[in-house]
């Protein structure tokens, strides 16, 4: 298949690994900042292909796992109305809140849906004018110009039944959270390409800037992860801190600038919380007050309740990269993705939830721990 | 600028309800099995969880199963629920080694259902059972009322007779087997995806409903070294071998680069975040049989115009029991699990 076949082929993938291990002199940090790259990397097998020298660690760029408890908690508390259909993205309908999860709502009888698309929700308010419409509007940079555009239409089409529930995080304020904490080890950072196909990767630019640290936006495919991880590589040894772009076919240095205009109309920069991690200055995105008329937590006017969340799991190190998930006691026993006790066992996008999928095998876990 | 603080969120609540999870065939499916049916109905034949039950009844080894269908649109690429409702409980009974030879049918429908959709699906059952040789010859109607049901539901019992001799079980894996499938897996779980979401394709995705019972006498025929058959339905591929190498407690080492996915299929799972290995098949069976014969069986597989695909996509192992692993086209080995509920598309 196109687009696929070539970015999975063994000889170019050995090519690459060749390349990385006639480069690299010394250990080096690296961190993927994407849960879809961690994803990619364990199905595949990466880490166990790439010289020893070079260590992957695993960012926090799942945007079901950092959407915070209180939002879920929310999610749950507007989809159980009666008089509410509640549309999501699949994989957030099992996210844990503190008593439940949107597919228990289900159970119960909530109107609960999933769609691919936010323009989905739309039309079923379009074609339900009775029912309270709500789209779960969470993720990163990816997903922010789908969700604006359904708000804008919902508003051109002067629907009065449909809003969202907002939590969108952005990934350049996360990566500066990492580069300021005093027990930072990552070296090098896989700048997440489907952001960066929005977004482009100036943004980028001035954190390699800033911190001295070489990013490369890359793809999901093995092939683009090791070339991603070659350049880096590359940059490293030779003492370069530069932004260079792995996904040339998908992402430019100014992205996709009709897409960020959407966003930039609908949404306005705030302070969030990301789950498992804690509040971080600028990170997230909400309605500009000009759209209060699509803001489910305005409509339905629901109370912030801050949700204490009892440490007893290490997703905090482990998305800071400083863990493994395999090092965490409780992984694979008490915690699984059944079960979930951490942020990152939740979605299939999750870290540890990418290592319990495909590497939690006896054999792996002893190499590892 | 704060510094990352600690704190993580609690567990998800017990499990207190049935989830629509609790039918796909997955981890969640095995634990009511486990928690609510096998304490309430323990006796041999059930604990042996193949697809049917073989009970000696008379001097004669009958096979004996049952299904419910409840496939949502009722008419799709490839079948409808009629059909279905044939070739499912005629492979479970096949997949035991059995000639299926009587049907039982029963209807749940809703009221209000168009009689016209009803006469199709009727008919198309009658059809699917007359080629497959098998006769209807009890049956059932409730009407339930509107919101109740889903159109029709339909259940299927079926009773077939096991040749004397055979005992084909998933308790029979051992380690140095070797693992067949009879064809490329995915395409009736995406030709149902494909017509609920509305997703086009070049060529149609087509679901792959059919029969298996001759596909199996043909094998039956030509070796004695079949340990155990299963058909890949809900859960797909993934769960079906998990449910083996739990049985057996044996592992399986499976080749990625032999497991055949249409390309169509490919493009719609990496589309819709899909993995082939755990969407649900309807005419593909995999067998675990003595590596000696594989090769011999294969060839009379790819006789049959339903196992024109056939080929070994692994092996039984001694190490890992329990566990199904697979051999990467990177020659990295990874995990094949079987998923808690069902596959959720994924957000990016």
């Amino acid at each position: 298949m196109r687009y696929i076949d070539e970015y999975r082929d063994p000889k170019i993938a050995q090519a690459l690994v060749d390349k990385i291990s006639a480069t690299v002199s010394r250990p080096w940090v690296l961190m993927e900042i994407c849960g879809g790259q961690t994803h990619t990397l364990m199905r595949y097998g990466i880490d166990e292909l790439i010289p020893q020298q070079v260590e992957l660690v695993h960012g926090p760029g799942c945007p079901v796992c950092v959407t915070p408890i209180e939002i879920v908690d929310k999610a749950v508390e507007i989809a159980s109305r009666p008089d509410v259909t509640f549309v999501s993205y699949g994989d957030m309908l099992r996210v844990p809140g503190t008593k439940s999860d949107l597919l228990h709502v289900k159970a119960q009888g909530g109107d609960v849906r999933i769609a691919y698309s936010p323009m989905e929700a739309v039309k079923i308010a379009r074609n339900n004018p009775s029912r309270k419409v709500v789209f779960f509007a969470i993720g990163f940079e990816t997903t922010a110009p789908a969700n604006a555009m359904a708000v804008w239409k919902a508003r051109e089409e002067r629907l009065t039944n449909f809003s969202e529930l907002v939590s969108h995080v952005l990934v350049p304020p996360a990566i500066r959270l990492l580069l300021n904490s005093p027990d930072n080890r990552v070296q090098g950072f896989i700048a997440p390409g489907h952001v960066c196909t929005v977004m482009g990767y100036w943004e980028y630019k001035l954190l390699a800037d800033e911190f001295h640290v070489p990013i490369v936006a890359g793809g999901f495919e093995p092939v683009d992860l090791l070339e991603a991880i070659w350049m880096l590589v590359a940059q490293l040894e030779e003492g370069r801190a530069e932004v260079e772009n792995q996904y040339v076919r998908s992402v430019t240095y100014l992205g996709n600038q009709p897409a960020q205009r959407i966003v930039e109309q609908v949404f306005e920069v705030t302070d969030r919380k990301w789950r498992g991690i804690g509040k971080i200055p600028a990170s997230g995105l909400r309605l500009r007050p000009a759209f209060a008329a699509y803001d489910a937590e305005k409509i339905f006017g629901l109370d912030t309740v801050e949700t204490a969340e009892p440490p007893e799991c290490i997703s905090a190190q482990v998305l800071k990269g400083l863990k493994k998930p395999v090092d965490c006691p409780a992984f694979g026993l008490s915690c699984t993705p059944e079960h979930p006790l951490g942020a990152p066992m939740v979605s299939a996008e999750g870290a540890c939830a990418a290592y319990h999928q495909y590497r939690r095998h006896a054999s792996s876990l002893v190499c590892t721990l | 600028m704060s510094v990352l603080t600690l704190n993580c969120p609690v567990p998800v609540t017990a499990l207190d309800q049935v989830m629509l999870g609790h039918g796909s065939g997955g981890k969640l499916s095995a634990e009511l099995m486990r928690e609510i049916f096998l304490p309430a109905f323990s006796n041999e034949t059930l604990a042996r969880l193949d697809d049917q039950a073989v009970v000696n009844i008379g001097g004669s080894r009958i096979a004996f199963t049952t299904d419910s269908f409840v496939v949502k649109p009722l008419f799709f690429p490839g079948g409808d629920i009629g059909s279905l409702a044939v070739h499912g409980t005629v492979n479970d009974l096949a997949m035991g080694g059995a000639k299926p030879l009587f049907l039982s049918v029963a209807f749940i429908i809703e009221e209000g259902l168009s009689m016209e959709i009803l006469r199709r699906v009727v008919a198309s059952l009658g059809r699917a059972a007359e080629a497959c040789g098998v006769q209807v010859v009890t049956g059932d109607t409730k009407v339930v009322d509107k919101g109740s049901g889903d159109g029709v539901f339909i259940n299927t019992t079926g009773i077939g007779v096991v040749p004397d001799g055979l005992f084909l079980s998933a308790s029979q894996a051992r380690a140095g087997d070797a693992i067949i499938l009879s064809g490329s897996i995915g395409d009736h779980g995406i030709a149902i995806l494909a017509e609920r979401e509305g997703i086009e394709f070049d060529s149609p995705v087509v679901s792959d409903s059919a029969p298996l019972h001759e596909l199996v006498a043909d094998m039956l025929r030509s070796s004695n070294a079949i340990r155990c058959l299963r058909d890949p339905t809900r859960g797909g591929v993934s769960s079906a071998l998990n449910e083996i190498a739990a049985q057996a407690h044996v592992g399986m080492l499976l080749d990625e680069e032999t497991i055949p996915v249409r390309d169509e299929v490919r493009g719609a799972c990496e589309m819709l975040g899909l993995d082939p290995l755990y969407v649900a098949n309807e005419g593909k069976l995999l067998a675990i049989v003595d590596p000696s014969d594989t090769d011999r069986l294969v060839a009379v597989m790819r006789a049959n115009p339903l196992g024109r695909d056939a080929r070994r996509i692994g092996t039984v192992t001694k190490s890992d029991p329990g566990w199904v692993t697979m051999r990467t086209v990177f020659g990295t080995t990874r995990i094949v699990d079987m998923l808690a509920g069902d596959q959720l598309p994924r957000i990016c």
